[in-house]
């Protein structure tokens, strides 16, 4: 019951600093927020017992992600001043249409029964992953490799100063 | 096991809800990458909702949502890199002010 | 000590890697500091290759339980590839071998790659593109090869194919190495690509690499599918598990029927292909070609590559893979039997060959070529320990020969030039001079002692000079062995063939030391530098000093005193392979046979060239005697024009035809189409495009510009209000679909 009660806490302590990220006039404190939901969203992770997932949210997004947006704030920081509003002038019709499709989702989920199964995760569920990278999934785990260099390639590219 | 499979799968849907409200209404283009964010972490926690709850005995549910994780990263990089390289050009990040498909 | 030191096996290729990416990538500019960082690897290498060789002779009961670890590789659905180290007696020689040989001919190295004299005709010809004569300028100034450091790396990555080819412990990795020794071969052969001969009949460098790959790729496909079917019926290409007693017997219990050969094991066709991969890596007969034109690399490069490692990869293989030979069974139909006529028939061909080379290194290249073959014979009638007795005694002596032979070629080539400056050189000698022609030679012994005595000690270890030198003994095992086993034919025809490689190594001798110089270039060669000299000294002591651990027990006297460390030790394990090994017994006849044989040999030699030197500009008396037979031999037999005749020329015919087919007959049907289709063409043009098509297009075109003129407002440009039209249309959908469903 207590472990509930935390976990409505937390959930409304994700949503309510996502909502900050989406709506938060200074671009630092959306990433700020942005930080916060990355951190609330791990620790739906370790309910879900997947800790290796949370261990690889915390490092990618908070440590490397949310580290490459604030790169990116800064860069292009001196914009900032002259920004009229945060919001757009659709963000009315917007926050409607994003309302109706969590409403949509929701009444989906309703309907639709899963057949749960009580089956307590695997000790060796890390070890699982792993094994399941080089056989199994062995190719999507490649493609994936490649499309990281790729994009790591790319961005280099398409960041760099050119100089004439 | 703390909740029902239903409360995380609400709370996926409300984290991409507004994710898609970040991206659709922010004119930052940095703000928009943070609501695609959001939008993938929605993603990941559904996913890990039903392998929890519905197959447990099989890694594919976490090994997927690690793809997606690494296909975030890659995104995030290359927007960015994307964001900066407009800047350069342009002297803005601002979405609506980006209309280069128009003219 | 335990066993888990084998676990050094892992890091023995590593190093000389290391050094290839590091000159490769960063140092290429710097020569010297190549070569220190080729040197520290190999010699890293060479430590660890000790190490873990000595720890197997004296540790571990590794020749009857091997080492073996590995780690998963590939998942191939069922199966897995995997990769990992192997340490057994074998391993265990031949990393002491290829350790010492390696770092030697490195060192050596250091010294052969001066600058080379062919570099500086190119230079006279002024041909160069600016920037490259610049670099070859500095390079004369600084009096080493322009391309050094490039030399540095690439042996090194051959050394890392070569020691990796050592420790594998499964077919597939062994083939990987092998394949990265055959491209380094391929390298170093062409390594002086822009030198070029006044004959155009003469072959090239780049040329010569080139047919040595193309070459040994026939071996090499054919050893792939040999590999692949022992996969296919092993399920694993992992030696220990291939050589377990169930696995071997479920390969020769499969048949198949073949045209020709009718219904024979796998074990035979697996055998006899992974044979074929041995024929072409260690050039026997009949892709022997290769191994002589590979003499156009640098020296070293035939010392190291094509007489004391590689080449012998091709027996290694067959020695590691002796398991399934021997499962293959004897007899009419074994591949044992084969392997045995390959090795007897190209050890006496090739070694008559020798007789009529005057190019030193090609004397050589033949010799090994026929050393190579009494490998395989041995193998073949089934002296496993003897083979590879004689395997490491030759890498030592042959490495040696041709160290040798490169120091007095370097000692000839300077001698040349030094002849030149000087103004001794009489008018003849202002064309091509030939260092490596031992006409041109003589007399060398006063010039360059130390060179001249260490040739001699490795031309006596090749000609099997009795009692004391290493390939007296490893040869007599052979021989012995032959006559035990009663494989007469073999037995006789090796004798010839020593006789032959005495006779031939003595005619080296005697033509380049002894008598009187032929030429001013002879006359005036200085020894060479230590760097050079002393790899030789190191290789002629082991020449003579290691056969001393093969001498068999039954020998009188000297039998008991050496007691037979290598028989005894190699014996255990030949016996976990089921091969039957006995000791063997003293044969008064093999003995005096291959004593009299190799005595008998260099007393020829003596008789024909050292007695009355030749003068400068007299013939071989050879030519005189053998007449037509010499020239046969001279020409190698023809093979080289064989070849040519039934694969160079028919390939290029093919080619030409396939040409002159594209040219005339598809060319005319391609021409054809097109004047056809532009005379439709015509006819549509003015019939239905400018009237009928014109006009629809004209008229779509006019829709479309209406369209857009209206439909433009919608695009703003705006990425997001795409975006939210995109969510309002997914919005209504669901709401469609809700209201239906």
């Amino acid at each position: 019951m207590a472990l509930q009660i935390l976990f409505l806490i937390v959930a409304i302590l994700t949503l309510g600093s996502a909502i900050g990220t989406v709506i938060a006039r200074n671009l630092f404190h959306a990433a700020l927020f942005l930080i916060g939901t990355f951190a609330g969203v791990a620790f739906f992770y370790v309910l879900l017992q997947a800790e290796f997932l949370a261990v690889s949210q915390v490092v990618v997004y908070i440590g490397a992600i949310a580290t490459l947006i604030i790169f990116a704030i800064m860069l292009t920081r001196s914009v900032m001043g002259r920004e009229a509003g945060a919001l757009n002038q659709w963000a009315g019709i917007v926050a409607v249409a994003s309302a109706l499709i969590i409403a949509a989702l929701i009444w989906l989920f309703t309907i639709v029964k899963f057949d749960v199964n009580p089956q307590p995760v695997p000790d060796d569920a890390i070890a699982q992953i792993g094994k399941g990278f080089v056989s199994t999934y062995v190719i999507p785990f490649e493609v994936v490799s490649i499309l990281l260099l790729v994009a790591l390639i790319g961005a280099i590219m398409l960041a760099r100063e050119r100089h004439q | 096991m703390v909740a029902p499979l239903s409360w995380y799968l609400f709370l996926g849907a409300a984290l991409f809800g507004i994710g898609f409200f970040g991206v659709l209404a922010r004119r930052n283009a940095v703000a928009v990458l943070m609501g695609v964010e959001l939008m993938l972490n929605a993603v990941n926690i559904n996913i890990l909702a039903f392998w929890r709850f519905v197959r447990p005995d099989d890694p594919t549910g976490q090994i997927f949502s690690i793809f997606v994780l690494a296909v975030a990263a890659a995104e995030a990089a290359v927007g960015l890199a994307l964001i900066i390289s407009i800047y350069r050009t342009r002297r803005t990040v601002n979405i609506d002010e980006i209309d280069l498909l128009k003219h | 000590m335990s066993e888990f030191t084998f676990n050094l096996a892992w890091l023995i290729p590593l190093p000389t890697l290391i050094a290839f990416f590091l000159i490769i990538l960063f140092t290429n500019k710097n020569k010297r500091l190549s070569s220190n960082i080729a040197l520290a690897g190999v010699f890293t290498a060479w430590l660890l290759s000790w190490i873990v060789a000595f720890l197997a002779f004296f540790g571990p009961d590794v020749e009857i339980r091997p080492f073996d670890m590995s780690i998963p590789w590939i998942p191939t659905g069922e199966t897995m590839f995997s990769i990992g180290v192997m340490v057994d007696g074998v391993t265990a020689l031949m990393l002491f071998m290829v350790g010492i040989v390696l770092s030697m001919i490195f060192l050596y190295s250091t010294g052969y790659m001066s600058f080379p004299g062919f570099m500086d005709d190119i230079l006279k010809r002024g041909d160069l593109p600016e920037e490259e004569e610049n670099r070859v300028e500095k390079a004369k100034k600084e009096g080493l090869d322009p391309r050094y450091s490039r030399f540095f790396a690439y042996i090194s990555l051959f050394a890392t194919g070569m020691l990796g080819l050592v420790v594998a412990d499964n077919l597939l990795m062994l083939f990987i190495f092998w394949e990265i020794m055959g491209l380094c071969s391929y390298l170093l052969i062409g390594f002086w690509y822009n030198k070029k001969y006044p004959d155009p009949k003469q072959i090239t460098p780049p040329q010569a690499g080139l047919k040595a790959f193309l070459t040994t790729r026939v071996g090499d496909v054919l050893l792939m599918a040999g590999m692949i079917f022992l996969f296919i019926f092993a399920g694993d290409l992992n030696f220990q598990h291939v050589f377990a007693p169930e696995t071997l017997h479920h390969v020769t219990e499969a048949t198949v029927t073949l045209p020709f050969f009718g219904t024979v094991s796998w074990a035979v066709v697996i055998a006899i292909l992974i044979f074929w991969g041995a024929i072409g890596k260690s050039a026997q007969f009949p892709l022997h070609v290769w191994l002589p034109d590979a003499m156009e690399g640098p020296t070293p490069v035939s010392a190291l590559i094509h007489a004391a490692t590689m080449v012998s990869a091709g027996v290694y293989l067959i020695v590691r893979m002796w398991p399934v030979f021997a499962a293959s069974g004897h007899g009419e139909n074994g591949a044992v039997t084969f392997v045995a006529f390959i090795g007897a028939f190209t050890a006496i061909f090739a070694a008559t060959i020798a007789v009529a080379q005057n190019d030193i290194k090609k004397v050589l290249a033949y010799s090994t070529i026929s050393q190579l073959g009494f490998m395989f014979a041995a193998l073949g009638i089934g002296a496993w320990i003897a083979a590879i007795f004689h395997l490491i005694m030759h890498a030592f002596f042959k490495g040696l020969l041709f160290l040798g032979s490169g120091s007095v070629i370097h000692g000839v080539e300077h001698g040349h030039h030094h002849a030149h400056e000087h103004g001794h050189g009489d008018g003849h000698e202002e064309g091509y001079f030939d260092p490596q022609d031992m006409m041109n030679m003589g007399g060398l012994l006063k010039r360059m002692p130390k060179t001249g005595w260490t040739f001699i000690i490795g031309a006596a270890a090749l000609s099997g000079f009795p009692l004391i030198t290493a390939g007296f003994w490893s040869k007599d095992e052979i021989l012995a062995d032959a006559w035990a086993t009663h494989h007469q034919v073999v037995f006789w025809t090796l004798a010839i063939a020593a006789l032959l490689t005495a006779f031939y190594s003595f005619r080296a001798v005697f033509l380049t030391f002894f008598g009187k110089p032929r030429t001013e270039a002879a006359a005036h060669a200085p020894e060479s530098v230590n760097s050079m000299t002393l790899p030789l000294m190191v290789l002629a002591f082991f020449a003579v000093v290691l056969g001393w651990i093969g001498i068999p027990e039954s020998w009188t006297f000297l039998g008991p005193l050496a007691a037979n460390p290598l028989g005894g030790y190699l014996g255990e394990m030949a016996e976990t392979y089921g091969l039957h090994h006995a000791e063997l017994p003293f044969i008064p006849v093999a003995v005096s046979v291959s004593m009299i044989v190799a005595l008998g040999g260099i007393f020829l030699a003596w008789l024909v060239y050292g007695r009355k030197p030749l003068q400068a500009g007299q013939q071989d008396p050879l030519v005189r005697w053998l007449g037509p037979v010499h020239k046969v031999l001279k020409n190698k037999y023809y093979f080289d024009e064989f070849y040519d005749l039934i694969a160079v020329r028919p390939t290029l015919w093919l080619a030409r035809a396939a040409y002159w087919f594209d040219r005339t007959v598809i060319d005319f049907i391609v021409n054809t189409v097109g004047r056809f289709g532009r005379w439709i063409a015509h006819f549509t043009r003015t019939a239905i495009d400018e009237w009928f098509i014109d006009g629809a297009v004209n008229g779509t075109g006019l829709v479309a510009t209406a369209t857009g003129s209206v439909l433009r407002l919608v695009q703003s440009g705006q990425v997001q209000q795409y975006l939210l039209v995109m969510l309002l249309t997914v919005l209504i959908l669901i709401g469609v679909a809700e209201i239906i469903f």
